[in-house]
């Protein structure tokens, strides 16, 4: 009797972990039918989710049901996501992070994690689900010092071949390390010319120019421009945007960390999983030593979790 | 309304291929042969000739023009028969790599076009130039203009205002749709007012406002402004006529606003006077003949009181001024 309330317990826990033991649940139904008094006792023996009212009987705590509702939403969520197509996704992440206030962060992933073609078609999208666009809405609702590097970047339409200036690139290098110490002195890090390269320069070639910089100066660009709101985030999404995905995948897995993060496992999941999971997967075994699949195995529960794993499976 | 007129009868694209071959085969060149066939082809349709030439003769149409014929007639043949998507690559290339002050043709791409051709211009231009237009925007294009920052209240320093104009003029993706807010289109007429008449140009949010909203929602702004406070925003941009960023803005506004009136101005400009500025006439006519050139016409004669064939005739001369007219809408030989 004591197992199984606390089997119930376990399964509508919402805390640690994303997603419910729905399953669990049902199972519970199931067992406790016409049996009330089971029932009874759970809702005396659960506090978290029951609090006593005036003795009379044990109602539900409102936070709780909140919470619960988030963890139901995970997998509802996760559904709406994967069945949208990839440009719509984008806009309505996008439209997410400037009205209802999530990170900006996400328009810096779209942005340069995107291919030029993807980040358009999530323009066109905007333009068509919003009635603006999505450059008017950054520039209009994203305030700050460095707010304009923001929609450079949602702006760009960089030249999306193989091409790359060797020489161009470790001159842009030196460019890049210049205006940087050059504008340090006079208080404002992001120059023209470091607007200019981040944000019009195809990712290749920026690839190149952040190679050279380490070569020739010693220390990577971001480490310079540190204090520059999501300069750390557009360079390594830059560099490498499966490294990048791997760091967004742990912050979301960690114990005690907000919905935004933890919302941020199933964007990732969504639109990584027919383009750049593989890597990815490999980029958490590197750095962890163990699989993706078993982390999100522990860490995850119910429908949400089956589905989660369906799109990081495989290709091995 | 389009000046251009297709013939009524299209022979096929190789039959058009035979005779333009014929018109450079041998001593000297036909170029009424040359001007009767292409004046009088659509896009779609010069597209054709070119990829039948092509096939035919194994050689690119351009190529062989490029043998027969030069100079100003050269380059208004030339840059008709292209596609518009590529055309305007051509052009946006010459304006970034070439730039000077007072050079509009960037700020009339990007805001002349729907955002759908500039979107086939700027994949043009990837495909030809191996970059983007954005990044040759952003690198070439160095203003002089940095003693005009001391008055400004811009955040970021050290930014060139003309480039700092230009280059979300040509990166935007503009909502292309009908529908508009006219309580923030009043709100921005407001900003916009306050940001000039303090002549200290909030440019963050001039260049915000017409950079990024819809020509729809712009065309509503500016009639606000004007409601408001008496004057056509243009009045009160003229408060310096030397400076280039108020003239870039003035142009921006008149893109928008009533592209064809610009059309005239730059065309009207091109031709009064002594000499011509080829180039300008050149690409007015080539790249408006399918769209609007019949409305600039007209407002030309109103203004000018002479038709602009006639102004055109009495400034260039043979082969160029004969296709020139023929795009215009003269009658067929």
């Amino acid at each position: 009797m004591a197992e199984e309330c606390e089997e119930l317990t376990r399964a509508l826990s919402g805390l640690g972990g994303l997603g419910l033991e729905e399953k669990s649940v049902a199972a519970a139904m199931g067992r406790w039918r016409r049996r009330p008094e089971m029932l009874d006792q759970f809702r005396r023996s659960f506090g978290g989710l029951f609090k006593g009212d005036d003795g009379s009987f044990e109602r539900v705590d409102m936070d709780y049901i909140h919470l619960l509702e988030f963890e139901l939403a995970r997998f509802k969520n996760l559904m709406l996501q994967w069945l949208m197509h990839p440009w719509e996704r984008d806009a309505r992440w996008a439209h997410h992070a400037i009205h209802k206030g999530d990170s900006p962060t996400v328009l810096v992933e779209i942005a340069c994690t995107r291919t030029p073609v993807e980040l358009l078609g999530a323009r066109k999208a905007y333009c068509s689900l919003f009635h603006r666009s999505l450059e008017e809405d950054v520039a209009y609702h994203i305030s700050g010092s460095h707010s304009y590097f923001l929609v450079l970047l949602v702006s760009s339409y960089r030249y999306d071949g193989p091409n790359v200036n060797e020489e161009m690139a470790k001159l842009e290098a030196k460019v890049l390390h210049n205006a940087i110490h050059k504008a340090a002195a006079k208080g404002s890090l992001l120059s023209e010319e470091v607007l200019r390269i981040l944000t019009t320069r195809s990712k290749p070639h920026l690839r190149e120019t952040f190679k050279f910089y380490k070569q020739l100066f010693g220390k990577f660009i971001e480490e310079d421009l540190i204090k520059v709101p999501y300069i750390i985030e557009t360079v390594e999404s830059i560099n490498s945007a499966p490294a990048y995905f791997c760091k967004v995948i742990d912050a979301a897995l960690k114990d005690g960390v907000d919905q935004d993060s933890k919302e941020a496992l199933t964007r990732v999941i969504v639109s990584r999983s027919n383009i750049d999971m593989l890597e990815i997967k490999g980029e958490y075994l590197k750095k962890h030593g163990t699989k993706l699949e078993d982390e999100l195995q522990k860490f995850s529960r119910g429908v949400y979790r089956d589905a989660l794993l369906s799109l990081v499976a495989g290709n091995e | 309304m389009a000046t251009f007129r297709a013939s009524q009868v299209v022979p096929s694209p190789a039959e058009d291929s035979e005779r333009l071959r014929k018109a450079f085969v041998g001593l000297g060149t036909n170029e009424r042969a040359i001007i009767s066939i292409l004046a009088h082809r659509n896009a779609a349709q010069r597209r054709r000739i070119r990829e039948t030439y092509q096939e035919t003769y194994g050689e690119d149409l351009f190529k062989s023009l490029d043998k027969e014929i030069s100079g100003d007639f050269e380059r208004a043949v030339l840059l008709w028969t292209m596609d518009p998507a590529e055309r305007d690559a051509l052009l946006a290339n010459e304006a970034a790599t070439k730039w000077y002050p007072g050079n509009r043709v960037l700020v009339e791409i990007a805001c002349t076009r729907s955002a759908g051709e500039l979107l086939s211009a700027k994949k043009a231009y990837q495909a030809r130039y191996k970059r983007s237009l954005e990044e040759v925007v952003a690198a070439h294009i160095k203003g002089d203009f940095r003693k005009d920052i001391s008055r400004s209240k811009l955040h970021i320093s050290l930014v060139p205002m003309v480039v700092l104009l230009l280059f979300p003029l040509v990166s935007c993706h503009r909502y292309e749709g009908p529908e508009v807010n006219v309580a923030l289109a009043k709100s921005e007429a407001k900003i916009l007012h306050e940001a000039i008449s303090d002549k200290v140009y909030n440019h963050e949010e001039i260049i915000r406002i017409l950079g990024t909203r819809s020509k729809a929602q712009l065309v509503v702004t500016f009639n606000q402004y004007n409601d408001e406070f008496g004057n056509p925003i243009n009045k009160d941009l003229k408060h310096d006529p030397k400076d280039e960023f108020l003239a870039t803005l003035r142009a921006i506004v008149r893109c928008i606003f009533c592209p064809e009136r610009y059309f005239e101005k730059v065309v009207r400009l091109a031709i009064e006077g002594l000499g011509t500025d080829e180039n300008a006439l050149t690409r007015i006519i080539a790249t408006r003949a399918e769209v609007d050139l019949q409305l600039i016409k007209e407002i030309y004669a109103k203004r000018n009181s002479k038709q602009l064939d006639q102004a055109i005739s009495n400034d260039a001369s043979g082969d160029y001024e004969a296709f020139l007219l023929e795009l215009l809408g003269h009658e067929e030989n």
